[in-house]
Parts: structure tokens; C-alpha cells; sequence
């Protein structure tokens, strides 16, 4: 697809690009949110969590407006085809990014909760380093989604697989830990918590990776298994 | 540009009505449609769009020979409706038009009753006694959508109706000699949104009955009412297919920037 200055009605391509320069700054609000969420957490401090938790009506403020924006552009345009896509996609993919803010939302919550009690011998490194992974992969999913890239989006449904492998491992270490000394159970848990929070996340960056495929090729790839995708969308399975 | 019309012509899925095969259409020496290959389905609604001078009208015309009216007007290639070829010198021009009526942009009643308005089409093909031709002119309005506004005042001039009713009027005539096809020349282009709407809403009624193949400067009405869409540009046929993919994710650059409204 064509980036979008073409059009004949400059405020129309205003508009659109509006939108699209929207999603990016909510994007980047939303990765700020991750990354501060688990700074809070590992480093215990209380103010940078709640500032997180305040922060988050921010995201939830762009969401509306850009969904209002969008209604207009729906009512007064009628776009179609590119522009049309270009709608579509960014209505799904700034709920995406509301949900991703709300994860945060949680796990700095929890670093506020948890920064008074003694810290772990590991201080939460699980949650460092699965935090630090899916935020990169929200990071290249917007990167995507500004650059129109498809091959980087297929790329990067490619990475959940990683978190998901990481995830996985986490739980197995902490209900080892849960089984092996019941004292644990509480710091195990909010560890899962906020895995599972992660883990999510990831899932949500995959979902913006799918419009990012719809908005450019117009192929609806969701509920397709990824060798299905990178065969449809490349020609060909990744890394050939 | 490419000439690509053959790889256009892609397969409705549906039955085919009338198949056009390497038509080409001059105005004298002007060369209006370049090798176009489609095929219309039989009770659904084609559409045909492209800017001014793309040769949409021209092609609607081909299909009941409506250019012979002007001189200096000539097409090559085939149109076959229901397997004959309508540009053939052999095939009876006047058979031709009742089986495929047309409605054009502007209303155009006969200066003479609603009634006689539709009746004077049927005179020309059939006879038919008082009693049967009452029933056929109620039937033709009925189907028009138009009955109901107008069953009190049959004597009426067809001029005293509005727009929106004068068309759907001529629609009736239309309709009233029992044609397979219907030529839509931008029939709502002139009328307000509520009468564009009822025609709409014909449209939809009608290809039950028939073939409509429709020209429109309004992409949204294409959008609307058409179940295929054929994007035309200079006289050659650009993109033809299925109205939901052309409007979501048409596959050529050109059909992308006409309908979403960019520069060529």
C-alpha cells in the first residue's frame, strides 16, 4: 500500500493521517507504560509505579479520541479499500493497545503492593527479562504497523513463540519453587501474575501485527496458524 | 497502459447473460473501448464505474445498440446475449430493445398520461385488449415501486410527477415490455436522497426479474446496490469482479486511487 499524501481532499488525508500518527503516539505512550511497570517492580519503587497507574487514563483518553476520529471519518468519508483498512485496523488496534495499557496498569499495581515486602534473592529477574522481551515486541509491532511492513509483522508473530516458551518456563520454575517450600507460594505467585500479564501482552502485540497484515494486503489472518500466514502472506515460510 | 482486459475478465460464478468478447468501439476515428472482456451475470447487478470519458456509458450502450441512433459510431467483437450476438448485422435490432430496456440519467416521460406512458412501449411489441393492458401497466408500476403513489391519477401528465417518481416511471416503461435486461444510465444522478434510495431499493427488488447493469458516477451507490463491479479507465477495462473485494481490497493500483478519491 501506498503511504497516504495522495489523496485529493487534503483534509481527508489530514484526517487519516491524524489517526495513524495517533496510534503511534498511544503506542509509544503504552510501551512507556511496560516499561516503567517493570522498573517499579525490580527496582521497588513506589512513585514510578503509581505514576504508571496514573498515566493509564492517559492511553484511555486517546483511545476515545481516536475512536471518535475515526467515526467521523467513517460517516463524513466513506472510505474504502486502503483507507478503509487504514480505519479498520486502527479501531482494532488501539483496543489492543488499551488492553496492553491495563496489563501494565496491573503489574505496576502489584510493584506498589509488593515494595514494602522483603524482595526476592533473584529481584523478580523472571519478570526483567520476559518484561524486556515482549516490550521490544510491542516496540517492532508498532514499527511495523507505522512502516507498513508485512514481512516484519509476520516476523514478529514469529518471536511470540519465544515468550510463550519463556512464559511457559517461568510457571514450571515457580510451582517447582511453590512445591518445594510453601514460604514461596505468595512471591511465586505475584511472579505468575505478572507473567501472565506479559505473556498477554505479547498475545495482544500479535493482534496488531494481524491488522497490520489486513491493512496492507487485505488478507484477514487471524485464527491462521503461522505457517499457514507465512506461506500466504511470503510466499514462503520464514528463513528460507 | 498494458492492455488488460483479457486478464479481467474473470469468472462471476454465476450464470452469464451477455458475454462481451474483444469489443472495440470508435467514434469516428476516436477509439472508445479497447478489447473489453466481461461477463454479466444473469439476475445480479453489475455496476460500471470510472471517471468522465472512461467509456462506461459507451459500453452500456453497445449492449441494445443504442449507438446506431448516431452516425460515425461503430463496434467490433462479439456481445453475446444469451449466446447470440447482438452486433451482428443478422440479429433484429428492434427484438433487441425489448429484451434489453434502458433508463437514462435525466427522467424522460413522454409529454402524455402516466398511463399512456407506459403503454405506448407495450403497443409497439404486443396487442393487447383494454382489460390486458390495464393489468400489464399496474403490474409494470407495481413492480416499479410506484403504484401506490400514483393508482388515483392514471389520466394525470407523466411530466406532474417529481423526479424521483418520473424515473421510477420510466423504469415501469421499462419494465413494462418484459425485457431480460436493464441498462441503468446514472438513473439516481439527478434526483434527491430519498428517491435515490427508493431506486436503490428497486434495483434490489428487480434483479429477482432481471440482468441490471448499471453506470454510475456514485461509487458509494455502487457499493450499494451492485453484487460485481467493473472499474473502467480511458476505455480500457481496468479491474472487474466481485463489488466486496473491489471496495475492501481492490487489486489494481488504479482502481485503489479512483475509488478511494486520490490522484491518478
Amino acid at each position: 500500500m501506498e503511504p497516504i499524501h495522495t489523496h485529493i481532499s487534503r483534509q481527508y488525508n489530514a484526517e487519516l493521517e491524524d489517526i495513524r500518527a495517533k496510534v503511534l503516539q498511544m503506542g509509544g505512550l503504552v510501551e512507556q507504560q511496560i516499561d516503567q511497570a517493570i522498573t517499579a517492580l525490580v527496582t521497588a519503587n513506589i512513585s514510578l509505579g503509581e505514576s504508571v497507574v496514573i498515566d493509564d487514563t492517559k492511553v484511555n483518553k486517546l483511545e476515545v479520541t481516536i475512536d471518535e476520529e475515526c467515526n467521523q471519518i467513517i460517516a463524513r468519508r466513506q472510505p474504502a479499500a486502503g483507507d478503509l483498512r487504514l480505519v479498520v485496523a486502527v479501531i482494532k488496534t488501539i483496543t489492543d493497545l488499551e488492553r496492553i495499557g491495563d496489563e501494565a496498569e496491573r503489574i505496576a499495581r502489584m510493584a506498589v503492593r509488593l515494595a514494602p515486602e522483603p524482595r526476592p534473592k533473584n529481584n523478580y529477574a523472571e519478570i526483567h527479562g520476559l518484561g524486556t522481551q515482549v516490550r521490544q515486541m510491542l516496540h517492532d509491532a508498532l514499527d511495523a504497523f507505522a512502516r507498513l511492513d508485512v514481512e516484519a509483522a509476520v516476523r514478529i508473530a514469529r518471536e511470540d513463540r519465544k515468550i510463550d516458551e519463556r512464559y511457559e518456563s517461568v510457571m514450571r520454575q515457580m510451582i517447582t519453587f511453590m512445591m518445594e517450600d510453601p514460604r514461596t507460594i505468595t512471591r511465586a505467585l505475584n511472579v505468575i501474575w505478572a507473567a501472565r500479564s506479559l505473556e498477554r501482552i505479547g498475545d495482544h502485540a500479535i493482534n496488531i501485527c494481524e491488522y497490520v497484515i489486513y491493512l496492507v494486503r487485505g488478507k484477514d489472518v487471524r485464527h491462521t496458524s503461522l505457517e499457514q500466514v507465512e506461506k500466504e502472506i511470503l510466499g514462503r515460510p520464514l528463513g528460507e | 497502459m498494458m492492455n488488460l482486459s483479457q486478464d479481467v475478465a474473470v469468472d462471476t460464478g454465476a450464470m452469464s447473460k451477455i458475454q462481451v468478447r474483444d469489443l472495440n468501439f470508435y467514434y469516428g476515428k476516436y477509439h472508445a473501448l479497447k478489447d473489453i472482456n466481461l461477463s454479466i451475470a444473469a439476475n445480479k447487478v453489475t455496476a460500471f464505474i470510472g471517471p468522465s470519458g472512461c467509456g462506461k456509458s459507451t459500453l452500456l450502450r453497445t449492449f441494445n445498440r443504442m449507438y446506431e441512433l448516431y452516425p460515425d459510431q461503430r463496434a467490433t467483437g462479439d456481445i453475446l446475449l444469451d449466446g447470440e450476438n447482438v452486433l451482428s448485422p443478422r440479429a433484429d435490432v428492434y427484438r433487441l430493445r425489448a429484451r434489453v430496456g434502458m433508463v437514462f440519467q435525466k427522467p424522460t416521460p413522454f409529454p402524455m398520461t402516466i398511463y399512456e406512458n407506459i403503454a405506448y412501449g407495450v403497443q409497439l411489441y404486443e396487442k393487447l385488449r383494454r382489460s390486458d393492458m390495464d393489468d400489464r401497466v399496474e403490474w409494470a408500476l407495481q413492480q416499479a415501486a410506484l403504484w401506490d403513489e400514483v393508482k388515483g391519477k392514471l389520466k394525470q401528465s407523466g411530466m406532474s410527477l417529481s423526479g424521483g417518481q418520473q424515473q421510477r416511471l420510466c423504469i415501469a416503461r421499462a419494465i413494462a415490455v418484459k425485457p431480460e435486461v436493464v441498462l441503468l444510465d446514472e438513473p439516481a444522478s439527478a434526483l434527491d436522497p430519498i428517491s435515490t434510495l427508493k431506486i436503490e431499493e428497486l434495483i434490489y427488488e428487480l434483479k429477482r426479474n432481471y440482468t441490471i447493469v448499471i453506470v454510475t458516477h456514485n461509487m458509494q451507490q455502487a457499493a450499494r446496490v451492485s453484487d460485481f463491479t467493473a472499474f473502467m479507465y480511458l476505455g480500457d477495462l481496468i479491474e472487474f469482479g466481485d463489488t466486496n473485494a473491489i471496495f475492501t481490497n481492490p487489486s489494481n493500483k488504479q482502481t485503489e486511487d479512483y475509488i478511494t478519491g486520490r490522484y491518478g
